[in-house]
């Protein structure tokens, strides 16, 4: 809720700072819901681990029956469900709110759903390696961000590509980097949280 | 089922600082062993290293009877943390933690009586009080039933009652064959060899 918040505030302060009118807002719309979304996903990271690490219940997750790789990947998993994918349906929103083409509304909304999924992946190893240190939230957006440039740019790729009516752009290579994203993370973010507890 | 808890050569380092050399003890079936020194001597960590958690520099732990793969299926940990989630009610961390150790249908409602927090069922536990947080905590060792009990200062905010009634627990628990490892300041409610990390190191 509080992303989704700090979603449709930042997006409504675009006009604002960009200036009201209409032909340029809809030039940068896209963008603008795209990379909001990037944020908006990392705002809410720090707490995937760093509560139950100072509470101790992390240890005891990390002696039960299922691997700690199952732990990471569902945690990741409810995190994309509670936070990325709600955001996702308010991207094409914000962006035809800020005047895109009505038109390429669900290309948005596949590459949010898309570049949710992946954000919550990489964004869980940045939040496993912070977890424990103080600040762990500027942490998690400096490691983070670096790696969130080439989905960031595939995105950008397929919507514009859409807006040019030619087919591709960069979709499949968005849904490659999502894909391999969402099956590496949960070992990382697991060899990570198990490092934060020893 | 255990038959004993070996630690052979055990030597910890936290931070660059070693806590503790070439420790080495074991602890029966049926036996307690409480853990005692000043504050940083290690208690703490060497019970981490014990169940697993924190790798040691150098030197074994071994579990008799268990598979070695699966000790952590043996062991109850308690940490000096409760573990538990404020905005979640009492019944439903200790139904979580029960099933998450493997218990399929947890008799939650019985163990909370025996931990004399029936009333307390449909509390959200960051209402609890410390000694009753630490009694919800406390019952997860009885579900599901374990041989092994790693526990980091078990009785700290307890009264005298429960502490009293935790050491008649903790018997029945060696009894039926367990064994129990314990850091404590103050000793334990029923006899156990003392092994002093301060000296030790």
């Amino acid at each position: 809720m509080l992303a989704a918040g700090f979603y449709a505030a930042l997006t409504a302060l675009v006009p604002l700072a960009a200036g009201p009118e209409p032909e340029r807002l809809a030039l940068v719309a896209p963008g603008l819901a795209w990379i909001a979304l990037v944020l908006a996903s990392l705002l809410s990271l720090e707490r995937l681990f760093e509560r139950d690490l100072e509470d101790g219940a992390l240890d005891l997750l990390a002696l039960g029956g299922p691997p700690l790789e199952a732990v990471a990947a569902v945690k990741t998993k409810a995190q994309w469900l509670a936070v990325a994918a709600p955001l996702s349906l308010l991207a094409p929103i914000a962006a035809v709110a800020l005047g895109a083409d009505p038109g390429l509304a669900p290309v948005i909304l596949l590459v949010a759903l898309l570049g949710g999924l992946c954000f919550v992946a990489v964004g869980a190893v940045g939040a496993a390696l912070a977890a424990g240190s103080r600040r762990g939230g500027l942490l998690i957006a400096v490691l983070v961000l670096p790696l969130l440039v080439p989905p960031v740019i595939f995105g950008a790729g397929a919507i514009q590509a859409a807006d040019d009516g030619v087919p591709g752009g960069g979709l499949a290579l968005l849904a490659a980097y999502t894909l391999a994203a969402a099956g590496l993370s949960p070992f990382a973010t697991a060899a990570a949280l198990r490092n934060a507890i020893s | 089922m255990i038959s004993a808890l070996e630690a052979q050569d055990l030597t910890v380092a936290r931070g660059g600082r070693v806590l503790f050399e070439r420790l080495s003890f074991r602890v029966e079936a049926g036996e307690a062993l409480a853990l005692t020194g000043p504050n940083g001597a290690g208690k703490t960590s060497l019970l981490r290293a014990l169940a697993g958690l924190l790798r040691p520099a150098a030197g074994t732990v071994r579990y008799r009877g268990a598979e070695p793969d699966r000790t952590s299926q043996s062991l109850h940990w308690l940490g000096w943390q409760d573990g538990l989630k404020g905005q979640r009610t009492a019944a439903d961390e200790l139904r979580f933690w029960a099933r998450w150790a493997g218990e399929s249908s947890p008799r939650v409602a019985e163990v909370l009586d025996r931990f004399g927090l029936a009333a307390c069922a449909d509390l959200e536990t960051r209402r609890l009080s410390a000694g009753q947080r630490r009694r919800l905590a406390l019952a997860r060792l009885s579900a599901p039933p374990r041989p092994v009990w790693l526990l980091d200062e078990p009785l700290a905010p307890l009264d005298a009652v429960w502490r009293d009634r935790m050491g008649e627990l903790m018997r029945e628990h060696l009894a039926g064959g367990g064994l129990i490892i314990a850091a404590v300041h103050d000793p334990l409610p029923l006899s156990a060899r003392t092994l002093d990390l301060g000296v030790a190191a």
